[in-house]
């Protein structure tokens, strides 16, 4: 019984990741791109993106210390180590302005302008 | 020092939390210090690791690496939670009651101990990487800081093991019949929202994008970043914006639980037969 159990269950599994894959695809591709450098500060401290369509954020880290971009509003969390470089995904937003900033230096702050 | 403090104190909150859990689901385990202090330790030695590799880790998948790494993590503790809570459901009875030997009890107790060690390792793991990276940035940077640096984190840190054993204490009021169901079922809910958590770093990911649109908002009522919200983030997996994803996951994780503990468990081990 426990044999046939976990069967059903992988299966159950499989199925799931198996929906889940094509819509996957088809989405990832019409994402507006943005950048953005952090040396202390954000560079440029505001960005701007369209409404309705998911955004991806290339986040360049030129201090020594690791940064985390951060954004409650945009539900983003991203560590990034020092001197490097992470992508941030945002998924499509309503118009608005949403606050970001540096979790671990909670100065440096920027926005990013929906329209 | 104060942002250190904050900083290393936010971390070890949710660890403490669930370490804390560990600890009152244990209690009765011989050896179980061990176990849970070896997670600890396997978790802060991996967390070293995790930060030492944090940019080459951050460049696999496409830029998406910490996400899935996180994801795959949460889903590690997921299984051992669930686990844990089928095992109990067929063993817990035998084990709080006085129908077993005491020593054959203990070894049983065991088995379940090494799930829970993997979770406190994870948990661990987890919150310590980020600590562990922003301390060896912080310390690189400007050495000169480094004592108040040191203080901001240690204090930080004790305030977290506080956090672990008030939940301890707190939960060991509880009588002893009561706190096995309380902790099952905190268990469930603890693992029900970590998979949740793991759904949205997948949709961070952009590796799942069925069902991503948030159900409701209720940020205007309780914050996920204020303690209690975070409290019970971590407690039973609340979350101001959940995506449908998340809900249906949610979901599915305590009815699998709920099912498998009843198919399970129902069914009465051998021994204890024998032995009744």
């Amino acid at each position: 019984m426990f044999a046939s159990l976990t069967t059903r269950t992988f299966a159950f599994a499989a199925l799931c990741v198996a929906a889940m894959l094509p819509l996957s695809a088809a989405n990832a591709q019409q994402a507006t791109e943005l950048q953005i450098t952090y040396d202390g500060a954000f560079q440029p401290s505001e960005l701007r993106a369209p409404a309705g369509k998911p955004i991806t954020v290339k986040v360049k880290n030129n201090t020594a210390k690791a940064m985390e971009f951060e954004s409650k509003t945009l539900k983003v969390e991203k560590v990034i180590p020092s001197k490097g470089e992470a992508v941030v995904n945002v998924r499509a937003q309503k118009a608005g302005r949403y606050e970001f900033f540096d979790e671990f230096n909670e100065k440096a702050r920027g926005n990013l302008v929906v329209e | 020092m104060l942002a250190a403090l904050i900083i290393v104190f936010r971390e070890v909150f949710e660890a403490g939390l669930i370490i804390g859990i560990v600890l009152a689901v244990t209690r009765s385990v011989k050896h179980r210090n061990r176990w849970i202090a070896g997670g600890v330790l396997a978790g802060v030695l991996g967390a070293c690791v995790v930060a030492a590799f944090a940019g080459a880790l951050s460049q696999l998948f496409e830029g998406m690496g910490q996400e899935l790494f996180n994801a795959a993590i949460l889903g590690v503790a997921v299984i051992m939670l669930t686990w844990h809570n089928v095992w109990m459901a067929r063993h817990g009875k035998e084990m709080a009651g006085e129908l077993r030997a005491v020593g054959q009890a203990v070894a049983e107790g065991s088995k379940s101990l090494l799930a829970l060690a993997v979770v406190v390792g994870v948990a661990v793991l987890r919150e310590g990487s980020e600590v562990a990276l922003f301390l060896y940035g912080v310390a690189a940077s400007d050495g000169g800081t480094a004592m108040s640096l040191f203080s901001g984190g240690l204090l930080g840190l004790v305030l977290g093991g506080a956090v672990c054993l008030l939940t301890y204490f707190g939960l060991l009021r509880i009588p002893p019949r009561a706190l096995f169901t309380t902790t099952t079922v905190l268990i469930t809910l603890l693992a029900a929202g970590m998979a949740a958590q793991a759904v949205s770093f997948l949709e961070r990911a952009n590796w799942l994008t069925a069902l991503d649109t948030v159900v409701w908002d209720t940020s205007w009522l309780l914050s996920e970043d204020s303690i209690l919200g975070r409290t019970l983030h971590t407690l039973i997996g609340y979350t101001d914006q959940p995506t449908g994803m998340q809900l249906v996951i949610y979901a599915a994780v305590v009815l699998v639980t709920i099912a498998l503990m009843r198919l399970i468990g129902s069914e009465p081990p051998r021994r204890a037969v024998a032995a009744g």
